[in-house]
């Protein structure tokens, strides 16, 4: 075991601080969920991108600079360090580009990568149906084969659809067979948000920004060269955890652990006016520090050829759940001045309560943990779409 | 950069856990817990003929030169398969060269030392002695004992953090057995969400508390922060393990609770998690600032 630093790792590590140092703006950017606050992220992802800083793990000809996964683990501990503005590529870069890198044609990638990795194109995803929710695979908006035009045509409501207000292009599935069930016959369509027939109704969140929309479909046309990977693979397509040496599935320690440091500096204000807070900051910095040595070992593995599999789902309780114990501390030590807009803690905490519904809810993930690493028996089957149909 | 052990702390781990299977740990603490230390001190033998408490004397001393990472690995076995004997104290306090049993009190961490009744105690003279919950653990009262140094405290605590890591597996890979044999209501109990959640929330947290033991064994984090996590973590593994067992677990027959009554024990020796909390607020409140560039990734 060993955790020292390369020396190219260290040049990269300074180059990234210093140029952070120089420009991430002095006060924080207003929030990416509204029209001033979007056009302003998407400058700063241009400026990312202009120095090979928005993707560091992609090949050069689409932005990125092929930095190892160590080095990535190494920019966003930075990124966070410095306190430089969220991701408003984020579905974009980590969600749908390792499928894109994975599943997507060599056109797909030269006309879809590059633009998001300079922010030009915002993705937004498109997963969630009123009435597929955990139980996704039972989604049911229809791609209907139009051989005519060459394509498919689009049906049905998606929901929580991030970033969907402002976005220009969205991804997710649709039933492609309408004989199918459940996993089967659905399909990974790529479609973008002005297009005929698509309708964006923004949803204000519990903050009251509109971070996610519904999504309506009337008959939106969608071509052939826009179908991500095969007809009727679509389950296996999003799912696929091929992705994840570009940190697909990692959520970097880098933000928690920034976040845990500025939890020690509250302490040292506030901690005298708060003293029951002191074994949650105490236990908040050691699970940042379990999560980045966790990371690290996990990282190990990748690089060694390993698979994430079951073991993402380990990562996401743990990562969602501490986010939300370092925010309630914050709010903890600020006392009566928690409920304040002005402090940054309240934002954060009400962020950090999306964590364990958002990407597989906690409940889902320990369903996985029981089910594939430890090997309990799986629940007896629910039923299936035509039952529940009747 | 390489978080992971090697070929050769694994093969390590197998073999001491092999000797210890094919000796019957459980059996010989049960005897040992009984007061009958013979097979006890046959096992401390063979295992201190692998080198284990001479494991992290250097080479020059005659040692194996082993490092604070392949302590933890062996601890983390001596846990699992539930070792007897004053092996802290040997291994980890007080590094013994030719295989002997000694022990120590080193107050305030650990007030008593353990398993006076049959180890040589360092230093001090014995005074009364205890019975712990921890059946396999006596403990003895100590005047006058030498103190120690910080780094010999520190593998001491960092040696508990691993023996509960260790328990805490154990109880949790019996745990998830049993769930998936016994029938309730026409199905395996582990087949129940309501299981499946408590079990999966131990997977995590032990899955957590390993990277901090060797992360503390390497010096990126205090071994303090170790120990709170890894009692924690045991804990829940205790608790839980108890809970999905339901009335077997309960009975001193069933060795489950043989594990649930040493990591109990473990939880507290060595610095209780307030004392390793206090330990851990003073590193982080007194180090270089937050974010500071000295501080290693």
């Amino acid at each position: 075991m060993d955790l020292t630093l390369s020396e190219s790792e260290l040049a990269f590590q300074a180059e990234v601080r210093a140029w952070l140092a120089a420009n991430v703006p002095a006060e924080p950017l207003p929030s990416m969920d509204t029209a001033e606050g979007w056009a302003l992220h998407q400058e700063w992802e241009a400026k990312l991108a202009a120095e090979r800083l928005s993707v560091v793990s992609w090949p050069r000809d689409v932005g990125g600079r092929e930095a190892s996964l160590i080095e990535w683990i190494i920019f966003e501990e930075e990124y966070y360090r410095a306190g430089a503005p969220g991701r408003v590529s984020q579905n974009g870069i980590f969600l749908l580009a390792p499928i894109i890198f994975d599943h997507g044609t060599p056109e797909q990638q030269a006309r879809f990568l590059p633009s998001m990795a300079t922010g030009e194109t915002i993705w937004a995803q498109a997963w969630s149906e009123p009435e597929a929710g955990s139980d996704l695979a039972s989604l049911r908006s229809t791609a209907t084969r139009d051989d005519e035009r060459g394509g498919w045509v689009l049906n049905g409501q998606k929901t929580w659809s991030s970033r969907a207000t402002y976005a220009h292009w969205g991804f997710g599935l649709f039933r492609s067979d309408p004989n199918s069930a459940k996993h089967a016959g659905l399909t990974y369509y790529l479609f973008p948000l002005d297009a005929e027939g698509v309708t964006v109704r923004p949803i204000a969140q519990l903050d009251g920004e509109a971070g996610f929309a519904e999504i309506f479909f009337d008959d939106v046309f969608v071509p052939d060269a826009d179908v991500l990977g095969a007809v009727g693979a679509g389950w296996n397509v999003a799912m696929s955890t091929a992705g994840n040496e570009r940190g697909l599935s990692l959520r970097s320690p880098g933000r928690f652990c920034a976040a845990a440091d500025r939890l020690v500096d509250l302490w040292k204000t506030n901690g005298d006016a708060a003293p029951q807070a002191r074994d949650a900051v105490v236990d908040a910095w050691i699970g940042a520090q379990a999560y980045r040595l966790f990371t690290w070992g996990t990282v190990t593995r990748l690089a060694d050829g390993g698979e994430m599999g079951a073991a993402g789902s380990i990562n996401k309780v743990f990562w969602s759940e501490l986010d939300i114990q370092l925010h309630e501390t914050g709010l903890d030590l600020l006392g009566a001045d928690a409920e304040l807009l002005e402090t940054p803690w309240m934002d954060g905490f009400v962020f950090s309560l999306s964590g364990p519904i958002y990407a597989g809810t906690n409940e889902i993930q320990r369903n996985i943990i029981a089910e594939r690493i430890l090997g309990l028996p799986r629940e007896p089957k629910g039923l299936s779409n035509k039952e529940v149909a009747r | 950069m390489k978080f992971e052990l090697t070929d050769e702390q694994t093969g390590f781990a197998e073999a001491i856990t092999d000797l210890m299977r094919s000796a019957d740990s459980v059996v010989v603490a049960r005897a040992w817990a009984a007061g009958d230390t013979a097979s006890g001190a046959g096992l401390w033998k063979r295992l201190a003929d692998l080198g284990l408490t001479a494991l992290v004397v250097p080479e020059e001393d005659g040692g194996l030169g082993g490092t604070l990472v392949d302590l933890a690995v062996a601890f983390e076995v001596l846990g699992h398969e539930l070792a007897v004997g004053p092996w802290i104290e040997s291994a980890a306090l007080a590094p013994q060269l030719e295989g002997e049993m000694v022990t120590a009190a080193a107050a305030p961490l650990a007030p008593y030392a353990a398993d006076a009744q049959v180890a040589r105690l360092l230093s001090g003279t014995a005074g009364a002695t205890h019975a712990s919950i921890d059946t396999t653990r006596t403990l003895t009262e100590v005047s006058g004992g030498d103190p120690f140094d910080d780094a010999a405290i520190d593998r001491a605590v960092l040696a508990c953090a691993a023996q509960l890591v260790g328990a805490g597996e154990r109880v949790l890979a019996d745990t998830v057995t049993y769930a998936k044999q016994r029938k309730q209501f026409g199905r395996e109990i582990g087949s129940y969400q309501a299981i499946k959640h408590q079990l999966a929330d131990v997977r995590i947290a032990l899955d957590f508390a390993r990277p901090l033991v060797f992360g503390a064994a390497l010096g990126e984090v205090p071994v303090s922060a170790a120990k709170v996590y890894a009692s924690d973590a045991a804990n829940l593994a205790a608790r839980t393990g108890l809970q999905v067992h339901g009335a077997i677990g309960y009975t001193a027959e069933f060795d489950l609770s043989l594990w649930l009554n040493r990591i109990r024990a473990l939880g507290t020796a060595w610095g209780t998690p307030a004392f390793h909390r206090g330990r851990v607020l003073a590193h982080i409140t007194s180090t270089a600032p937050a974010g500071s560039p000295a501080e290693v990734i």
